[in-house]
């Protein structure tokens, strides 16, 4: 078996859920590396946009901004942040990919402020930016994120973008269009999915090498378990060799620590 | 400091009406300096909006000179603001803002001395991107609210001074955001002729939008081009003549930002400004020497490497390497 680090694994496994022939909003960084070996790899026709306004890139190389013109090279359009956000209310956007500071187990992210005080915060985050539009619209929400206590927490600090809030029925209690929401979490520990009937975070596979007992010390909150629990398929040879040399040959995601 | 449900302007359509019907509608040439632009156009007090997107087609040399002339108590349009966020920052220029997204330069990181401020000096409201987006769409379209369908249940919601409404027809439940009309929107373009009819190449961000809402646009362009350009290629007109004016031309005015199609982003630069962020004393050697000692938006060009380092990012945003002599 092939030598891979974390970022490796969580990109690979990211870039296999996105079928041929949907449409993706993504950010810089993993999500990005996701996206762009999907493309090469499993979905020659995964529709890429960026919020910022660009529509079907060819990615040569890694974006470092949303709007930046790595972003719109060879696009197919170039267009506004409002043509990018009203597909999304028309539907038409199958997946996103979020992260953020704290993730709870309806799988509500914080990416606003650390502490109780909405007034005095104990640390000004940068905000939603597009990620409460895309958690709130999207068809399919995947989160990549680390694993540890201080990001699995029981309660956010402060709901920056929906997940399923408080359990079942609450996103359609709020107005939110049915059947969207959180969908996966992937972590450097595990595949995590949601319970049909709560709605709450679910232990779908653990990554080689990690034991049951590491994914509970740094997870927050009570994990479901799925009834029987999958070993994550590692890295496969094609995927690490395009992504280490197509799609991040400078290694500027996977050269990077995951937490 | 953060004080939530404040709303920061008035989004009553019929106190904008008289002031859009006199605004000149005559073909002149609205060129000026940046020194008079923020000085005539830009008040204290005044809610501004900057165009682009946080470190991509920003216009930096007005954000500098805002910073120079000491314009104070500012409000502003937190609208994925980056790097032009930093700017205004360095001079506390703002002391309410709308907040998508601030502070945080992507994948570079969060520079401390921007975070501090927001955290002790600026009453913030909270959005998201597509609600501020759709809050200049809105004053676009000469309204006072649009439903959205976004920030429903959400403490981002909850922090704004959106309103939950219903809707006559289905039923659903929406939130209403208020239309925003800013005072000043300042926009960086890739050109512009005299009249300020301008052209953007590449995606528009939300600029269309906020040129229709604003009280006053001020806009940089890369370079004057011949009016015949727009004349003869009517769809080339991104942002109309008679939304405009001010205009100047500012090469590499969007500087230490990208300029799709032009000139690539000064990483280098970026990241050496979130360092000194790191320690007051450096910061403030680092704003002094960076905007205070400066005259110009082309002495700061020149001491951050002047026109070889421009070179070099033109040649990083045409992905030219290995360029050497044969």
């Amino acid at each position: 078996m092939e030598d891979y680090n974390d970022m490796e694994l969580m990109i690979c496994v990211a870039s296999r859920l996105l079928e041929d022939g949907s449409l993706i909003s993504v950010g810089t960084g993993a999500p990005c590396a996701a996206a762009m070996l999907a493309q090469k790899l499993y979905s020659p026709n995964l529709l890429i946009t960026f919020e910022a306004g660009s529509i079907a890139p060819i990615l040569l190389t890694m974006p470092v901004s949303v709007g930046d013109s790595r972003t719109m090279f060879k696009a197919i359009q170039t267009t506004s942040m409002s043509e990018i956000m009203e597909l999304l209310q028309r539907g038409m956007v199958d997946y996103c990919f979020l992260g953020g500071a704290q993730i709870d187990m309806y799988g509500n992210l914080n990416s606003t402020i650390i502490g109780s005080d909405y007034r005095y915060p104990k640390v000004r985050l940068p905000g939603s930016g597009g990620a409460n539009d895309f958690g709130s619209l999207a068809w399919k929400t995947i989160v990549i994120t680390p694993q540890s206590p201080r990001r699995f927490v029981q309660k956010v600090d402060f709901i920056t973008t929906p997940g399923y809030l408080t359990g079942v029925g609450a996103r359609e209690k709020a107005g939110l269009p049915p059947n969207t929401g959180p969908y996966k979490v992937i972590t450097n520990l595990a595949v995590l999915g949601y319970d049909e009937e709560t709605k709450r975070m679910l232990l779908e596979s653990i990554h080689p090498g990690v034991t049951l007992d590491e994914i509970k010390a740094n997870t927050g909150f009570e994990l479901l378990m799925k009834e029987k629990i999958l070993i994550t398929e590692p890295p496969r040879k094609k995927e690490l060799r395009t992504l280490r040399e197509e799609v991040d040959p400078l290694k500027l995601i996977i050269g990077k620590e995951a937490i | 400091m953060q004080s939530p449900e404040e709303q920061f302007l008035p989004p009553d359509p019929d106190e904008m009406r008289p002031f859009f019907r006199k605004k000149t509608k005559k073909l002149i040439n609205k060129l000026t300096s940046v020194q008079k632009a923020v000085s005539e156009l830009i008040h204290d007090g005044d809610y501004i909006s900057i165009g682009g997107f946080g470190m991509v087609r920003i216009p930096s040399a007005v954000l500098f000179e805002i910073v120079r002339q000491k314009k104070k108590n500012l409000s502003f349009a937190g609208h994925t603001a980056t790097f032009d966020c930093i700017i205004l920052a360095a001079g506390k220029a703002f002391n309410k803002c709308d907040i998508s997204y601030v502070i945080g330069l992507e994948a570079f990181g969060i520079p401390k001395q921007t975070r501090k401020y927001f955290e002790t000096e600026v009453n913030c409201t909270e959005w998201s991107n597509a609600a501020l987006a759709w809050r200049y769409k809105a004053a676009a379209m000469g309204l006072s609210f649009i439903p959205i369908r976004t920030m429903l249940g959400t403490d981002t919601g909850r922090c704004s001074t959106a309103k939950e409404i219903i809707c006559p027809f289905t039923e659903k439940k929406y939130l209403a955001v208020p239309a925003l009309y800013p005072d000043v929107a300042i926009i960086h373009v890739h050109e512009a002729d005299i009249y300020g009819n301008s052209h953007i190449r590449g995606i528009t961000v939300s600029d269309q939008d906020l040129a229709r809402a604003s009280k006053r646009v001020i806009i940089t362009a890369e370079r004057i081009i011949p009016a015949e350009f727009f004349r003869n290629n009517p769809e080339n007109t991104t942002i109309p003549f008679y939304l405009v004016d001010a205009l100047i031309e500012v090469p590499f005015g969007s500087y230490p930002g990208n300029m799709p199609y032009e000139y690539f982003l000064d990483a280098d630069h970026i990241r050496e400004w979130i360092e000194a962020e790191k320690d007051c004393e450096k910061y403030s050697a680092f704003i002094n020497k960076n905007i205070f000692e400066c005259n110009n938006f082309n002495d700061y060009l020149n001491i951050n490497g002047g026109l070889e380092r421009l070179r070099n990012l033109r040649d990083i945003e045409y992905l030219i390497e290995n360029k050497k002599e044969s």
